[in-house]
Order: structure tokens, then C-alpha cells, then sequence
């Protein structure tokens, strides 16, 4: 029996399962016994953690992409074509031009944008990184700042958990670099009661940001930005002035999921241990696309397509369950423009961070290269 | 009457259990609430700290066998 693969989304998460499927499904690939299709929204790949770098020079625009093509296996049908309605009662998805894909399994991998529109204000008065244009955006900004009131604020949910404390430390050494740390007042917010969501990391960022003088506000979910007044305010009651506001935005998953009926803010129910959609035995969900309690970034989306991968292939070829998903989930953490730290944790496992060295962050530049290796389903 | 839905944060080290909540907060209607699942004991302190401090109002607070159920109605 054929079996049709369709995977709906080309992020990191669906681009790992397409690759790793081709290689674990050559042969079946060869005689037609499997297909595997691919619905993207765009024919670029971008390496996303790379933005972080970009406000501060330490990244040239072009190591962020790649031809979507060249990164797929040439084995995979790639279509710009994105989807616009998942039914999964009758296995099918249909696209913008208007096509209709059946399937046999389905990769639910559409992930997460910002939305910043959904805070009054903050489309028109903060500076983000999260996107091409506004991390440019950050970068001329930053170019331009000269010292005064910086806010660093963090809103719910986010992708990549620790990049508002690495882009905090950044630019305490930038403006350090640029001499005007005595003229620029640094603060974080952060949305509950401590720094970070991770204990131990909220810990360690607290001595930090002690010692740095940088200071903080827990509890602090934003509720408006005033552009005019250049002042931030949260639904716990707190305002701050800024002359320079950076934020994460509150971020969504993708339209589709919310006009297929599955989830209102775009978040597909999601098995913790199987990766299936709810209700569902033949669609698996990866990255930022679940609903899963855990953290949003490129290591969970790989440990997840590893997963989904060996599952799919051994339905595929042996009619049998491979194995579960433990929660596992690493992140780098830049300290600095100098040094990094790392730290790991799945469902049962707390983290446990290390101290900061200079080798992790060579590590962490280097693995900004390696990432094309892991999309390619090699690392 | 109002409408419930449970988020089972047990595990959850990062975002957690309280952030969980924040984000799922902001998509169900005034009056509905919202049961977090934890296996953190911190939740059932930090958890009422923030919806007292922002104005939810705390419906629940269970310890249960080997986690706690902490359910929170949104209350603006």
C-alpha cells in the first residue's frame, strides 16, 4: 500500500522530518511505495536564532538564508503553497491555489509568529527582533542610542525563552563598547514572579543583573504601549518611561490552525509523549505548532521531528509504535558578547545550568553554521 | 454557566506552570476559568500571588496525590 506523506510547514521542524524520512525511506521513496510532500509559505529558509546577532553586527544578513530547496532532500515535493484549511475527518488539506492534498500521515509543523498588534501601542512604540525588518529596525536604533531609558520587556507566550536575557546582556556590553553604560538605565521586565521562567536561570540572570546594576520587574504582563508618551504599562499596574523599548512580543500560532477550527490562538492539542493531534493516530504535530508545556525553540522542534521521524517510519514499514517523546528540550544562553552557557531539561529532568565560559559561546557560533547541518537531518 | 478548560502543566519546567496561564488567559472570555495541572509546588504560592496582583479571582487550590490543581476564573 502507497502511503502519502503531507507536511504542512517548511520551518526547521517540518524541513528535520522531511529530510530524515528520505533517508530512512530511500528505497520505498525509489519505487513510489511512499511520497512525501511539503507545503511551505515561502521558498527561503531563514536560521532564526541568527537574528539575535544581527542588532549587533555579529551577523551578516546572508548567513541567515538559504534557498528552501537546497536545504529539502531533493526527494521531497516542495510546493509555495500554503495551506488554508486542515481537515483531518477526511484527511485532507487544501492550499491557497486552491488545491486539495489527501494524505495517509500528516506533519502538522506551521509554528508560531509575533503579534504585536495585539498590545495597543506596541506595533507603533517598541523595537523587536523576532522578524528580518525588526531586527534592521533595532540595529539602525541601537546605532543611533546615545544613552537614557532602555526597557527590555517580555510578554507571553514567547518562542526562544532565553533570547530576552542574551539581547539584555548584549547590549549592556555594547553600551559598555560605546561608553554611554553611566548615561543608560537598563530594565527587564518579565511576566511572573521571577526572571526567568527556569529557576535556576532566574537565579543566576538575578546575581547578574544585580552586579550589572540592571534592573528588574517581575510580574509585569503589558497591557498598553503609548508611542507618544514613550511609557509602558501592565495589567499588574506598573509604568516605566523608555527612550529606547525592546520587546518580545506575545506570539500566536499560525492562522491556519486557528481557521481549521482545531484552536482558537493557534496551538494544535498535542499528545505529550505521542506528538499526535488529539482525537487523531495519523497526525503528528512538531515545533512551535503543539500546545505542549514546553519551551518553544529550534531544540524542541528537533528533538520532536527525531521522534516523529522514527515513529513515522516504523508505522510506515513495521505497522508499530517506535517510542515516546521525553520532553527533551536544550538552549544555548549567550552571557555576553564573550561567553555562553547551555542548559537541558525534558518532563522528568530539572535543569541545571553550568557556569559561563568562552568555549560554549565558540560552540554556540559555530553551531549558528552548523544549523544547516540539522535541517539537512545530519546532526 | 461558565465554561473550564484544564492546561496540564505537570513537568513543565520552561515556560511553567504560572506562564502557561498567562497565555491562555488572554484567549477565553470574562468569567470562564481555567484549571493549571502542576507538579511544582511553587504554583500553588505563585499562581494566586499573580491573579490577587492583576485582579483574577482563584477558584481552586488543590494539593492532589502527586501534583496540584490551582483554577483561576478570569475576572476582567
Amino acid at each position: 500500500m502507497a502511503h502519502n506523506i503531507l507536511i504542512v510547514g517548511g520551518g526547521l521542524a517540518g524541513t528535520i522530518v522531511a529530510n530524515g524520512l528520505c533517508r530512512q525511506l530511500g528505497p520505498d521513496l525509489r519505487t513510489g511505495a511512499v511520497s512525501i510532500t511539503m507545503l511551505g509559505t515561502s521558498d527561503t529558509h531563514m536560521y532564526q536564532p541568527g537574528l539575535l546577532y544581527l542588532p549587533f553586527g555579529r551577523i551578516r544578513e546572508q548567513e541567515l538564508f538559504r534557498e528552501q530547496r537546497k536545504v529539502l532532500d531533493r526527494r521531497v515535493n516542495f510546493l509555495v503553497d500554503p495551506a488554508t484549511y486542515i481537515d483531518t475527518d477526511n484527511n485532507q488539506v487544501s492550499t491557497e491555489s486552491g488545491k486539495t492534498f489527501g494524505y495517509d500521515y500528516c506533519v502538522l509543523a506551521t509554528g508560531s509568529r509575533i503579534m504585536p498588534q495585539n498590545i495597543p501601542g506596541m506595533q507603533e512604540g517598541a523595537h523587536q527582533f523576532y522578524d528580518l525588518d525588526g531586527a534592521r529596525k533595532l540595529r539602525d536604533a541601537l546605532d543611533k542610542f546615545e544613552g537614557g531609558k532602555v526597557v527590555v520587556n517580555v510578554n507571553a507566550p514567547h518562542k526562544c525563552p532565553v533570547a530576552p536575557l542574551e539581547v539584555t546582556f548584549m547590549m549592556y556590553e555594547l553600551f559598555q563598547h560605546k561608553g554611554i553604560l553611566d548615561k543608560t538605565q537598563i530594565t527587564y521586565t518579565y511576566p511572573i514572579g521571577r526572571l526567568h521562567a527556569l529557576e535556576p536561570v532566574a537565579h543566576w540572570a538575578k546575581g547578574e543583573f544585580d552586579r550589572y546594576g540592571i534592573h528588574y520587574q517581575t510580574f509585569f504582563n503589558t497591557a498598553e504601549v503609548d508611542p507618544q508618551k514613550q511609557t509602558i504599562t501592565s495589567e499588574e499596574g506598573d509604568t516605566y518611561d523608555y527612550d529606547l523599548l525592546v520587546t518580545i512580543p506575545p506570539h500566536q500560532g499560525a492562522q491556519v490552525i486557528t481557521d481549521s477550527g482545531i484552536n482558537k490562538a493557534g496551538w494544535v492539542p498535542t499528545g505529550r509523549y505521542s506528538l499526535a493531534y488529539e482525537g487523531t493516530t495519523n497526525v503528528f504535530v512538531v515545533g512551535d505548532t503543539t500546545n505542549l508545556p514546553i519551551s518553544k525553540a529550534g531544540s524542541t522542534a528537533h528533538f520532536e521531528a527525531d521522534t516523529t521521524i522514527d515513529n513515522l517510519v516504523s508505522l510506515v514499514k513495521e505497522g508499530r509504535w517506535a517510542r515516546d517523546y521525553d520532553g527533551k528540550v536544550f538552549c544555548f544562553i549567550e552571557t555576553g558578547l564573550q561567553t555562553g552557557t547551555y542548559v537541558w531539561f525534558n518532563y522528568q529532568t530539572p535543569p541545571n545550568p553550568g557556569p559561563p565560559s568562552e568555549m560554549i559561546h565558540w560552540f554556540k557560533l559555530a553551531y549558528n553554521r552548523m544549523y544547516w547541518l540539522s535541517a539537512r537531518g545530519l546532526l | 454557566m461558565a465554561e473550564r478548560q484544564t492546561i496540564d502543566a505537570r513537568g513543565s519546567f520552561c515556560p511553567g506552570p504560572l506562564m502557561e496561564l498567562i497565555a491562555a488567559i488572554k484567549n477565553i472570555e470574562v468569567g470562564d476559568e481555567i484549571e493549571v495541572l502542576s507538579s511544582d509546588k511553587g504554583s500553588a504560592n505563585d499562581i494566586p500571588a499573580w491573579a490577587k496582583k492583576v485582579g483574577h479571582e482563584v477558584v481552586e487550590n488543590n494539593e492532589r496525590d502527586d501534583h496540584w490543581s490551582i483554577t483561576v476564573r478570569r475576572a476582567k
